[in-house]
């Protein structure tokens, strides 16, 4: 390992026992690696928090003991300075207001409400949202950064052309003191190459078929990068951001080209850079229809809860679920859950969405979701969604079955109470 | 070597790189899905939850998990150090595809690692085989169930 006379200061110790823990992880981390050396970021979305109950012991010993435990991988508790580089907090499990519609137990929310505190304090911007791309946390290409959030991960990677590896909570905590991060993977132009052409044979365009094709795609190419051609339309924010959270569900991608949209690629010879082509894939009628099946795990048709926002809705996906709810009223037997980050939320709230989704029955929320929660409302037995992500996480997590379809199918699921969504 | 080789031998002896040092002895459990560690592991139980997972509903506590590699979300390392404090990690890990995600999940669980091994270890260890991880020293030593 090469280390600068900064990071050296930092190791032994020079700038306090903080950092020299963060140092000593972030060795540990790049020796598994077998990384060479560390790279500045300035860039850091990590997940701090304490508020689940496996984390009670730890919570009872104050916070340094947490973020010690937890961030930095150290049972020697350490003193937390404030953080060295900016940083924001990523999804949470807890909706600040509507914690008692989740189901949580107050003492739990308290927590959360006091580990914001001190997080808080020490320059952690509390974002709360899977999604900081969305609230002003936008990289620029070329930036280095360590994210967490698999989702978060492959958009920041390929849609902005920032690097990132699927930093994980000890890493960025380290990152958050030290300014630094392993010099490995996807932080190394020659990594970021694509390994598997995807011919798309079937046109891809609405936001369901995006997450289909992420689904089927992740699951075949684990964790290679993918270039799509082919029938693709152009693609939006949202429906980029339901692809990635799919292909880094089923999978573990955290980098594709679409040649000509996204931006280290103009042309399919430049997303290969001259790496050799692993393999071509192809995606027609049979995959999709493989990646519906494989998504839709209930049998029975009586939904009790449906959930929107995985990740975590656009302001527009805000806007059409009020509208296509406006003047309606939800099933009594059913529960609807909506879920955009608290910042878009006052806007969704300005706006009057908000309004005209709860006048339907249905609650929006803001910082969590089910399958960080692990809260459904009380009761569920069936759930429909509108995420792949979810389809593919909440029958391990809450195990329940799950519907998967368009939002459209999901919103008329929430109002009669049945499923109906097929595929077209 | 071919299996049917591999399986004549009472103990056979891999060569790799440490990812994490120590060593560490006990039984294999062997699967050839990649792993999810948030929304796939049980933390407080140590056990795989994932659906089609074919491991699902089976413990890795004080176990040697040998496996292709990690997928899924970040919070991969996150439920792996829980699992240590939690008393149901693994005792050793055995992986063969290097990532982030693992690399810092296996730092973090504090139990000896290995990777890039010589031969296949899907191919050579099975489930139930005594396995001796010395990372320390790049060494796994296989002693397959019949011949125990």
């Amino acid at each position: 390992m090469k280390l600068t006379d900064a990071e050296r200061a930092m190791l032994d110790g020079r700038e306090g026992p903080a950092k020299q823990k963060a140092m000593d992880l972030l060795m540990r981390y790049s020796d598994a690696l077998g990384a060479e050396r560390l790279v500045e970021t300035n860039n850091v979305a990590g997940a701090f928090n304490a508020s689940t109950p496996s984390v009670r012991a730890l919570v009872a010993k104050g916070y340094d003991a947490v973020y010690s435990e937890l961030n930095l991988d150290s049972a020697d508790v350490v003193p937390i300075p404030k953080m060295a580089v900016n940083t924001c907090q990523l999804i949470t499990g807890i909706d600040n207001e509507k914690w008692r519609t989740q189901g949580i137990p107050e003492e739990l929310a308290d927590q959360q409400k006091k580990a914001e505190g001190y997080f808080g304090a020490r320059g952690i911007n509390m974002f709360a949202t899977c999604t900081p791309y969305q609230v002003g946390n936008v990289p620029v290409k070329g930036e280095h950064c360590a994210w967490m959030e698999s989702s978060a991960v492959v958009y920041c990677n390929s849609v902005l052309g920032a690097r990132t590896n699927t930093e994980g909570k000890e890493s960025t905590g380290a990152a958050a003191l030290t300014g630094r991060i392993p010099y490995w993977g996807y932080h190394i132009t020659e990594n970021r190459r694509g390994t598997h052409l995807v011919e798309v044979d079937v046109e891809v365009d609405d936001i369901m078929d995006w997450g289909l094709l992420g689904y089927w795609l992740g699951e075949v190419v684990q964790e290679d990068i993918p270039v799509l051609t082919g029938k693709v339309r152009q693609p939006s924010l949202i429906k980029l951001k339901h692809f990635g959270a799919a292909a880094a569900s089923s999978g573990g991608v955290e980098m594709y080209h679409i040649p000509g949209v996204t931006p280290e690629a103009n042309s399919i010879e430049e997303a290969f850079g001259g790496r050799n082509r692993e393999g071509t894939l192809r995606f027609g009628a049979a995959e999709r229809k493989l990646a519906y099946d494989t998504l839709n795990c209930s049998t029975d048709r009586n939904v009790d809860f449906v959930m929107l926002g995985c990740p975590h809705n656009a302001i527009e996906q805000v806007w059409l679920i009020a509208s296509l709810l406006d003047g309606r009223k939800i099933s009594p037997s059913t529960q609807l859950w909506v879920h955009t980050p608290r910042a878009l939320r006052e806007v969704a709230e300005r706006n009057g969405y908000v309004k005209m989704i709860s006048d339907a029955g249905g609650v929006v929320m803001s910082d969590t979701c089910p399958a960080i929660s692990r809260y459904a409302p009380k009761g569920t037995r069936v759930i429909a969604t509108d995420s792949a992500k979810q389809a593919h996480y909440l029958p391990a997590i809450l195990g329940l079955p799950v519907w998967f379809g368009t939002v459209r199918d999901c919103v008329e699921a929430a109002v009669s109470g049945r499923w109906s969504g097929g595929l077209q | 070597m071919s299996v049917a080789e591999v399986r004549s031998n009472t103990k056979i002896v891999l060569h790799g790189r440490k990812v994490v040092g120590g060593c560490a002895e006990g039984e294999a459990l062997v699967t050839r899905d990649t792993i999810s560690g948030w929304g796939g592991i049980n933390e407080r139980e140590g056990t795989v939850i994932e659906r089609r997972h074919e491991l699902r509903g089976v413990s890795f506590k004080d176990k040697v998990l040998v496996f292709p590699g990690a997928k899924g979300s970040s919070g991969w390392s996150a439920y792996f150090h829980m699992t240590r404090l939690n008393g149901v990690a693994p005792k050793a890990m055995i992986f063969n595809k290097m990532t982030t995600k693992v690399a810092l999940g296996a730092v973090v669980t504090h139990a000896p690692a290995m990777t890039e091994l010589d031969q296949d270890p899907l191919v050579v260890i099975e489930t139930g085989d005594w396995v001796k991880v010395d990372a320390d020293n790049g060494i796994v030593e296989v002693t397959k169930k019949a011949a125990k």
